[in-house]
């Protein structure tokens, strides 16, 4: 069945890459799809939590939801390894799940609670698990793109340098709207010019807060060109077929990775609710939004999987109540962990906090972190 | 030796073909601070850029969602379907470009707002905004000024965390060449920002989220609030309160609650931050003798320091105490709602200071 054979490395624009990577282990298995259904139904069922929890107020600050998008986050992170280091902006959920975070870290950081990812200190906006090598939601637009290529560019070193580690490639995940940013060029031109194995990933779903991608961005449907003009292989996935994205992404990543080489990928998809918890949506249609909806990557994933006997309505049935279950074990953890102590206010500033270095407070390194 | 003339006009040459500069009134001559024409904050930031946008051409707006949107926090509503899309321009999320570019639009004479959805993300513009707006006229030896408003969400208060939560106002008062407003209430923002928008220099902006939906009295008729002009918010003769922006609320909270413990002290409100109105201020320490400085910016090198250095510097010999600041937590901005609260420089803390300062 051709979904699930890998498609040929795409055709390279890049004078310096060398195709020659045939990974005969890029084939889809039915594990592999049962287990990424499960993982996005995961985050579809904990973001409708989400959206219950901050309608109550046990969430505050900026929350924004990923749902629609989630085999942007699952098919991509199944194509790397566990250690591939990745890093995202605000818009992180999804990726800390994927990536392994316990849905019960997750939701008691945006409780503000002491069991969460950050101890209660980031929120929503950042997600950090550094035993999962995510290195951040990031609340800035675009600050996230330079990290993404400052930890290929790290581990690159440590292997090229130190002689440690291996040969790795890290993800950066960004808006449609933060390609607008001058950084993301920056981060682009290092990248080619140093080879750095960084694949920039755009989600590019179509809004820019409420600005449509024709309004904020030149040349809006042919993004791979700006990957191209800094002649970094680039190419152009739907993003809502997770099969489909893996077979064109995975033997992009191993190119990536073999050939030290940055890529760029324009990941068509879409997001269903408000850019945050608290958009209008008056810039798009609900017939917009149900037509997107028709196309759902979860309901597609599930529909190959039934038809091709792969698993029973029941079983599928036994997965989302499973799923359900464990998200409301996660919203019962993150309701019951501690608040923070007022103490905490004063930890984790300075690794090293010696005398004298603020006229009011005196630093500490407080509590351990939960995920170390 | 070539001896070039002296410049002998308050305003200088570089601007003063383009000003148009209202009569500045002291606050006795403004309209009454009280009274029932009551409108949020937003609309009175509303009201300020449309007649300054209805009285001059050259004026127009610019950031992100400030037009179809109607701006992110409803601050521009309306004012595309009045202005148009030539006026009321939406941008890309590219503050160093749309910030630098409209730098060069003042230069050439016109008059930008730029909004910035929040200081917090003027970073991405620091060097545009920091070193070409304060410096265009010094660099050119006088010949191009900059009058340009920067303006935006200021200060922590959201659950917001650390990146979206900054106090820019003890960064950016450091650079000269630049003024700085911080309106603690919708008759200010109103006047501060017609001011503003006249001003021949450029003037940072500094609002908040935590403030958009507060109403209050916003007279009518057109006025302008002067630069360096503080207003005394609440009078006593135990302690001088010296703040600006959003914790002149926490201020005058305090003062409520000292009140009914029989302690009466000042609150005066900057409105600017610079010019400072430090005179203002020496006419309350002559009169409490002593001062506490409430500021949302962290301690270390804050307002707090520079207000409290030009105190010792101007009426050292008024005071009964050293003078006292009291900041925003020296740590970045946590998420987490308690930690935040304790954070911020908040009533608790404020009367529990003035308190210190008493027994
Ligand atoms: C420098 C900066 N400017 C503005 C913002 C406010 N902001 C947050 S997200 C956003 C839209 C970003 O859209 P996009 O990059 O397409 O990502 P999406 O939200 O669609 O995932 C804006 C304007 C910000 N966080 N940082
Ligand atoms: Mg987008």
């Amino acid at each position: 069945m051709s979904k699930r054979m890998p498609a040929t490395a795409p055709q390279s624009n890049d004078s310096k890459a060398v195709s020659s990577v045939t990974n005969k282990s890029n084939e889809i298995t039915p594990a592999m799809m049962l287990e990424w259904l499960r993982q996005m139904q995961l985050i579809r069922e904990f973001e409708n939590r989400t959206m219950q929890a901050y309608q109550q107020a046990k969430i505050g600050g900026f929350c924004h939801i990923y749902s629609g998008q989630e085999a942007c986050c699952v098919g991509t992170i199944a194509a790397t390894n566990d250690d591939d280091p990745i890093v995202t902006a605000y818009r992180d959920h999804g990726h800390a799940l994927a990536r392994g975070m316990t849905p019960e870290a997750c939701m008691a950081e945006m409780f503000g609670k002491v069991d969460g990812c950050a101890k209660g200190k980031g929120g929503s906006m950042h997600m950090f698990d550094k035993p999962n090598w995510l290195f951040g939601g990031h609340g800035i637009v675009s600050a996230q793109t330079p990290l993404g290529a400052g930890l290929a560019f790290a581990e690159k070193y440590k292997l090229e340098v130190m002689g440690e580690g291996k040969k790795k490639v890290s993800l950066a995940y960004l808006g449609d709207g933060a390609i607008d940013q001058g950084a993301f060029h920056e981060a682009l031109n290092f990248s080619a010019v140093h080879d750095v194995p960084v694949i920039f990933i755009i989600e590019n779903n179509g809004y820019s807060m409420g600005t449509a991608i024709s309004r904020h961005t030149a040349n809006a449907d042919n993004l791979i060109s700006r990957g191209q003009s800094y002649g970094i292989n680039s190419i152009e996935i739907d993003g809502l077929d997770i099969c489909h994205l893996y077979n064109e992404f995975k033997p992009f990543v191993d190119q990536c990775r073999e050939n030290s080489r940055p890529g760029f990928v324009d990941l068509k998809t879409y997001r269903y609710q408000g850019h945050s918890m608290s958009d209008p949506q008056k810039y798009r249609t609900k017939d917009e939004v149900d037509a997107f909806k028709d196309k759902d990557s979860i309901a597609k994933l599930l529909s190959d999987l039934l038809g091709d006997g792969l698993i029973t309505e029941a079983a599928w049935k036994d997965m989302q109540s499973e799923i359900k279950d464990q998200v409301r074990a996660a919203m019962d953890f993150a309701e019951n962990s501690p608040i923070p102590e007022a103490g905490e206010l004063y930890t984790d500033v300075y690794a090293n906090p010696e005398k004298n270095l603020s006229p009011t407070a005196t630093y500490t390194h407080g509590t351990k972190n939960p995920l170390m | 030796m070539t001896t070039l003339p002296m410049i002998d006009t308050d305003i200088h040459p570089a601007i003063e073909a383009h000003l148009d500069m209202p009569a500045m009134l002291p606050n006795d001559q403004l309209p009454s601070f009280e009274g029932d024409r009551i409108i949020q904050y937003r609309e009175a930031l509303r009201e300020a850029m449309s007649e300054e946008m209805r009285h001059d051409k050259r004026v127009f707006l610019l950031g992100e969602e400030v037009a179809q949107y109607n701006g992110a926090y409803k601050i521009s509503q309306g004012m595309l379907d009045e202005f148009g899309a030539k006026r009321i321009i939406d941008t890309p999320i590219s503050e160093n470009g749309f910030a630098g570019m409209a730098i060069a639009a003042a230069m050439s004479g016109l008059r930008p707002i730029v909004e910035f959805m929040s200081w917090s993300f003027s970073f991405v513009a620091a060097d545009p905004i920091l070193n070409n707006a304060p410096k265009m006229l010094y660099m050119s030896g006088g010949q191009f000024g900059c009058p340009i408003v920067f303006r935006g969400n200021d200060g922590a208060g959201g659950q917001l965390a650390s990146t979206h939560s900054w106090c820019v106002e003890a960064l950016y008062a450091n650079v000269p060449g630049l003024k700085m407003a911080i309106p603690s209430n919708p008759y200010d923002a109103k006047g501060l920002l017609k001011t503003a928008i006249r001003d021949p220099d450029p003037v940072f902006f500094m609002e908040s989220e935590r403030m958009l939906g507060d109403k209050a009295h916003v007279p009518e008729e057109e006025y302008y609030i002067p630069f360096g002009q503080a207003r005394l918010a609440r009078e006593g003769d135990a302690v001088t309160l010296v703040s600006f922006g959003r914790p002149v609320h926490f201020c005058m909270e305090a003062a409520e609650r000292l009140a009914a413990e029989g302690i009466e002290v000042d609150v005066l409100d900057m409105r600017t931050i610079r010019p400072l109105d430090i005179e203002s201020i020496i006419e309350r320490v002559k009169i409490t003798n002593k001062v506490l400085v409430v500021d949302q910016s962290w301690p270390f090198a804050s307002i707090a320091s520079e207000v409290i250095t030009q105190i010792c510097e101007r009426c050292f010999d008024w005071l009964d105490m050293a003078p006292a600041r009291l900041n925003t937590a020296d740590v970045p901005t946590p998420y987490a709602k308690g930690l935040e609260y304790d954070y911020l420089p908040n009533p608790e803390r404020i009367v529990e200071a003035v308190k210190n300062m008493i027994d």
